[in-house]
């Protein structure tokens, strides 16, 4: 005998002690999906017959069977199950996680069990226990099905026991296998014309009956799906039935049934339904149809399945919707939620029922698609689309094509049917902000990256960033990208100096990269910016109003509002002279840069700090160094102190030297300059794969378009034979008073041997370093011990973090939901909350 | 990192170099000891019959700074604890200079001059770069009633840029007739208070070293609160490191969070207590107070035992540390500790946690978040969390030229990203009200002003509940 229980169900045993369902379970289920009552029982107690434990065993079984269950598995209850409170807990258990519960009843004659009993060392509860719990096993054995199991299967006999065979079957809903291309069909009713006009855009081939009627369509190689609510209200529901009927049967469609539908059959049926929301229309219209077609059509929405998961779990469709613990889940909760969505039970000043807005919180994998509310414009919500654009209402029939994502439209011919509410409030009046929750970005978290594997960020340094986050970033919807920490060259052998470039051209010789680019490291904050073409591309591509964003390192705005918009805008007329919207088909660009000076974001620091160091030594060291002097002479020893003073004079004048050239004044926008280097992303691209040539002349166009605001970015090209030569550029550079190069690979993203390549190094000056290291580092004593750098960390970091950022960089090229982007860029700013030496 | 005291004995018949006796140094012989961080060096540039000069000369090494600072972790610390003014400035590392050089000489001992160590005799006193928050005024107010002749100057922050003013560096030169165990200690106590920084150092028995240092003068001082303030207000008892190094990647600076500048503190406890009897007047129950602080309000609604579910939420995890530290939350009751909860949370994320209470409180909490962000707030609170009733305060601006010491335009606290009118707060209110389905009621906080209003309104939000 052959049972069927579905792949995903909880599998309930019932049978007396002694019964066999231990050996069973082993016989058809893998261990681990098998949870014993006694094995419980020794969990907590040591002892598997210790029935004082009974209570605290079973929460330990409950436990574990809600984590597998809500994980999808397959799971088997292996405890006598007789009593009936015992199984409604469980049948319970499988309606919280949508799951069928299927009982299999192991009903051996008495003898058998108890014998089995007496055998066993362990049981010696006599053959009463058995006897009670057979009485309690016939009392409820009639009443199973009506428990709420799916099915109840009762095996009587040793023999039919052992010759049981177990077959999993697939869920209806379970189309993972089928994998499209699709195109899938949003809310019709009635709306034959336009579903005419769809098809035959999409590329479909009709297909006519005798009388003329459309009884099918199909296409070479795709296949349609429809959403539901194929009927009411339109003018002509029997002839889209008749339609999607003949795909359906053809294998040229799938269809989910909408709540019309469910009504529509439920009035076939019989049943007292009010009909009213167009129901009166197609209930009409069927009148001049045939019984049979009426009969076909009762069958045919009686046989649909209420949400569909193909195409290995990426595309979930159903008419309403469906939040992601019930994706290829079975239950009549599922299928309501399926049929009319959730509503919060309030209703809105239309008198219709208020939605609850499930897209929000959607955090699933999968891509849903479903119709059921009418809105203006189809509009994605994280990895969610609705394409209900109220064709009957006079606007327009949808359809989505996958996995293209394309959107092909039809404008309805005219309002069939006038909008409980205009069409155009449909939606809520202002957008909600693209909500983002707590829990997308706190706590332990592991991102998957596409360059550098699995990342994980600690709950700590997320609790870090969430202040900095909250406190100063932009609205996460500008925030695409935080960039990376870089790491310095290995400490340079070289007397006197910690940085080099000899040392970055070895490293990257070191993993076969011997093509590279050194750029001028500019003397600024490093700056995101983000760029639209026109000034509604960001309301529209991005949720918000505005013209785009600069922002640092952080994620703070670099200006107020109105600078920011004054300087987007200087920088959008430098793109559009530049051609680089049409040459990169985008409407928005996002890219890295380097604002100047330092002073305009940082000139707080600037004064409390650097000059303030400078201030102070002017006013010590000479009374100092005059004071060691007097002593000098009137014959004390303190020479050696003397000339140390002295010394830091020197010293502290070369720092206040190396500040200065990061200030000059600027007022408003006046003297604030911004230099490129490298493309982002845009619509649909990220630019990590192009070489720095290709940047950097993108760079050269925005100079030659914007000079009055953009600065060029010097730079050289060093081959395997050019090491001089860049050693030569780099101490004309910092000779000169520059901050110093940073040396990249040429090609951009290299991957090597032993992984990703480190995306640059910077080379700095060694007055520069004067800042970082204190006026005296180059003290003998000083940098002795200051050569001795712990560089691993940083390097690793500075990895994780550009892995990171070119995460955040592809899902926003790709259009992912905000809450996917923001968790890529909190957690580079989570990362760089790392104590880590601030000098490197 | 400098400072030298001379004198020329006058009126006493003795060489001016008998000053050696008093500090207990031999003029002839420099010294030198180690200090956190450094060496300190004493040494007479001068000691004739005369006039006598004792120097004292900080060398520090910023390097073993950080590594005093920071025990053995070697990168846990931030640029600006490394590249600072420590090396030059006289902070509170040229006290403890002071201290361990002249220990006897500061409680006035001196076996071979007894008399001169009792009397008061001509000082000068230069120090070259001292940090002075406050200016040559302050230092002014401080010194003056000690009996000293204050000449203080500013020390310009780079004379090459002009326009950036005056440092906080002056040049301070104090002359008097003063018994030099008093002196001493004058300086073992401003320089670090006049200086106002954080001392990474600073250890528990703080108040002890301030009593006995200021014995016999601190407490006849006109100032003596700000000094007794500032010299023990800057325990850092809490690492915000994190924070810090966030900070100093876009090259901010972490500002001291300086205290409100309100006037009189009666205006936060009149806040407490208005919010505290509207909840009451809600009847509500379950309570989240949404950015918490150091937990001053929820402490307050803690006694109500009426209220079963407190939260406090911040989304600064320091400063939960701080209220918990401060209710002693740990050391609670069960049962106490039961009803309360502290979470570290985000207006600008959504929380289920704190989804379906009774009310949520926003006390002075919407004028820290950019205006841009108030819609994600909104959101967070209204649609998300959900309450019953909803509390906001927020400063009244109008009011702001009731305080005298607020300049014009300026904001009641640095951190402030707006302060709005009546106008300005109630039509924000009623846009969220509507939006949300709630309905708005303004009340005043604090006593109201016939021209400019009280000066915190409240905004109380109450949900409207939909006929089923």
């Amino acid at each position: 005998m052959k049972i069927d229980v579905p792949a995903l169900s909880l599998v309930i045993l019932v049978g007396v002690s002694g019964s066999g369902k231990s050996t069973f379970a082993r016989k058809h289920f893998k261990a681990t999906e098998v949870i014993s009552s006694d094995f419980c029982r020794g969990l907590v107690s040591d002892d598997e017959n210790d029935q004082a434990a009974t209570k605290d065993a079973f929460e330990v079984l409950h436990f574990i069977a809600a984590k597998r269950l809500a994980a999808g598995r397959l799971t088997v209850i292996d405890a006598t199950n007789v009593q009936p409170e015992a199984r409604r807990e469980l049948v319970a258990l499988a309606r919280e996680y949508d799951v069928l519960p299927v009982a299999i009843v192991l009903d051996p004659p008495e003898r058998v069990a108890v014998e089995r009993n007496e055998q066993r060392a362990d049981r010696q509860f006599g053959s009463k226990v058995v006897t009670r719990q057979l009485g309690q096993l016939k009392r409820g054995l009639r009443s199973l099905k009506r428990e709420g199991f799916r099915k109840v299967h009762v095996l009587s006999s040793v023999e039919e026991i052992d010759a049981v065979s177990i077959e999993r079957t697939r869920l209806f809903n379970d189309l993972t296998d089928v994998s499209g291309p699709f195109d899938i069909v949003g809310d019709i009713h009635g709306c034959l014309p336009e579903l005419e006009q769809l098809l035959t855009n999409l590329g479909y081939t009709l297909t006519r009956d005798a009388a003329g009627r459309l009884v099918d369509a199909a296409h070479p190689s795709r296949r349609a799906i429809f959403v539901g609510d194929l009927v009411d209200r339109g003018p002509d529901s029997p002839g889209v039935l008749r339609l999607v009927m003949g795909m359906v049967a053809a294998g040229n469609a799938y269809c989910v049934p909408g709540n019309h539908e469910d009504k529509l059959l439920r009035s076939l049926q019989g049943k007292n339904v009010k009909v009213s929301h167009g129901l009166e229309t197609t209930l009409a219209q069927l009148e001049d149809e045939t019984p049979e077609f009426r009969a076909e059509v009762a069958t045919f929405i009686d046989g649909l399945i209420s949400h569909y998961v193909f195409d290995e779990g990426k595309l979930v469709v159903s008419h309403a919707g469906l939040v992601e613990r019930m994706h290829g889940r079975a239950s009549g909760r599922v299928r309501s939620f399926c049929l009319y969505g959730e509503t919060t039970g309030e209703t809105d000043e239309f008198g219709l029922p208020v939605r609850y807005p499930w897209a929000n919180e959607y955090r699933g994998r999968a891509m849903v698609v479903y119709g059921h509310t009418p809105t203006p414009e189809p509009e994605w919500i994280n990895n969610t689309i609705c394409l209900d654009t109220g064709a009957v209402f006079g606007g327009s029939l949808t359809a989505l094509r996958y996995p293209e994502r394309e959107l092909v439209q039809v404008k309805a011919a005219k309002e069939y049917y006038a909008p409980a509410k205009p069409l155009h409030v449909a939606s809520a009046p202002e957008r909600e902000p693209d909500v983002l929750e707590l829990t997308d970005v706190t706590g332990r978290r592991v991102i998957e990256t596409s360059s550098h594997g699995r990342l994980s960020v600690r709950a700590e340094q997320a609790g870090a960033a969430l202040e900095v986050m909250s406190r100063f970033a932009i609205d996460p919807r500008f925030l695409l990208y935080l960039p990376p920490t870089m790491s310095p060259v290995a400490t340079s052998k070289l007397p006197g100096l910690l940085e080099h470039p000899l040392q970055a051209f070895e490293t990257y010789q070191g993993v076969g990269v011997t093509d590279l680019v050194c750029e001028e490291k500019h003397m600024g904050s490093r700056a995101v910016v983000l760029l639209t073409r026109d000034d509604d591309v960001a309301l529209k591509r991005f949720g918000l109003a505005g013209r785009g964003a600069i922002h640092t390192r952080t994620g703070r705005s670099f200006f107020d509002p109105a600078l920011t918009d004054e300087l987007l805008s200087r920088l959008r007329a430098v793109a559009v002279e530049a051609g680089l919207f049409e040459e990169l088909d985008t409407s928005w660009l996002l890219f890295d840069a380097e604002l100047l000076p330092w002073s305009a974001k940082a000139e707080d620091l600037l004064r409390n700090q650097y000059a303030a160091v400078g201030a102070a030594a002017r006013t010590s060291l000479p009374a100092a160094t005059a004071a060691l002097s007097s002593a000098v002479a009137a014959g004390l020893d303190v020479g050696e102190l003397l000339a140390t003073m002295e010394q830091r004079a020197v010293n502290a004048g070369r720092f206040t030297e190396a500040y200065r050239r990061y200030c000059w004044p600027t007022n408003g926008l006046d003297g604030v300059r911004l230099a490129p280097f490298q493309v982002l992303a845009s619509e649909g691209a990220t630019y990590q794969n192009r070489p720095h040539a290709w940047h950097l002349g993108i760079a050269d166009r925005m100079v030659a378009a914007g000079p009055d605001v953009i600065t060029p970015t010097r730079r050289l090209f060093v081959g395997p034979d050019g090491w001089d030569e860049g050693v030569a550029w780099w101490e004309e550079l910092t000779g000169a008073g520059g901050e110093g190069m940073v040396v990249k690979p040429a090609l951009n993203l290299v991957r090597t041997g032993k992984g990703l390549a480190q995306p640059g190094l910077k080379v700095r000056g060694p007055e520069y370093l004067r800042l970082i290291y204190g006026p005296d580092y180059t003290e003998p004593a000083n940098f002795e011990r200051l050569r001795d750098r712990n560089l691993g960390h940083k390097r690793s970091l500075a990895l994780r973090e550009y892995a990171l950022g070119l995460e955040s960089l592809e899902r926003a090229a790709r259009g992912e939901p905000l809450w996917r982007i923001h968790e890529c860029v909190f957690a580079v700013l989570a990362l760089e909350s790392e104590p880590v030496d601030p000098r490197l | 990192m400098f400072l030298t005291l001379t004198t020329d004995l006058t009126g006493f018949d003795l060489p001016a170099s008998d000053f050696g006796f008093l500090l207990h140094k031999n003029p002839g012989r420099p010294q030198r000891t180690d200090i956190t961080g450094g060496t300190a060096h004493v040494f007479y540039p001068e000691a004739t019959t005369e006039r006598c000069t004792a120097a004292v000369l900080l060398e520090i090494d910023p390097i073993a700074l950080v590594r005093a600072g920071r025990g053995k972790s070697s990168e846990g610390f931030t640029l600006g604890q490394y590249v600072n003014d420590r090396p030059y400035a006289a902070s509170s590392l040229l006290a403890v200079a002071l201290s361990k050089f002249f220990r006897t000489a500061m409680i006035g001992r001196c076996d071979a001059r007894p008399e001169l160590a009792a009397a008061a005799i001509p000082l000068e006193i230069h120090v070259p770069a001292l940090p002075c928050r406050g200016g040559t005024e302050l230092a002014e107010r401080m010194f003056a009633p000690l009996g000293w002749a204050v000449d203080a100057r500013p020390v310009p922050l780079d004379p090459e840029v002009p326009t950036w003013g005056d440092s906080r560096y002056v040049d301070l030169r104090l002359t008097g007739v003063v018994r030099l165990a008093d002196a001493l200690n004058h300086l073992y106590v401003m320089l670090p208070v006049l200086d106002d920084a954080k001392h990474y150092w600073v250890g528990s028995d703080e108040v002890d070293k301030l009593v006995r240092a200021g014995s016999g003068w601190l407490g006849a001082h006109p100032e003596k609160d700000l000094i007794s303030h500032r010299y023990l207000a800057h325990r850092r008892y809490l690492s915000d490191d994190a924070l810090e190094r966030l900070a100093e990647a876009d090259g901010i600076e972490v500002a001291d969070e300086a205290p409100e500048s309100e006037g009189p503190v009666s205006l936060a406890v009149e806040r407490r207590t208005t919010v505290a009897a509207v909840l009451r007047e809600l009847g509500a129950r379950r309570i989240v107070d949404v950015g918490c602080g150091e937990g001053a309000l929820v402490g307050e609604l803690l006694k109500d035992p009426m209220i079963g579910e407190l939260i406090g939420t911040d989304v600064s995890a320091r400063a939960l540390i701080s209220a918990k530290r401060r209710l002693h939350y740990d050391d609670l009751p069960d049962r106490q500790r039961d009803r309360l909860k502290f979470l570290q949370s985000s207006v600008t994320y959504a929380d289920e946690r704190l989804a379906g209470l009774d009310a949520a409180v926003l006390m002075e909490v919407i004028e820290h978040v950019d205006p841009p962000r108030l819609p994600a707030l909104s959101h967070s609170v209204f649609r998300a969390a959900r309450p019953a009733a909803v509390v906001v305060t927020t400063p009244n601006s109008e009011y702001n030229v009731r305080f005298e010491s607020l300049a014009a335009g300026k904001f009641r606290h640095p951190d402030h990203r707006f302060e709005w009118t009546r106008a300005e707060f109630q039509t924000w209110a009623s846009g969220v009200a509507d939006r949300y389905g709630y309905a708005v009621e303004y009340r005043p906080v604090g006593p109201e002003d016939p021209e400019v209003g009280p000066p915190t309104q409240l905004a109380l939000f109450r949900r409207m509940e939909v006929a089923a």
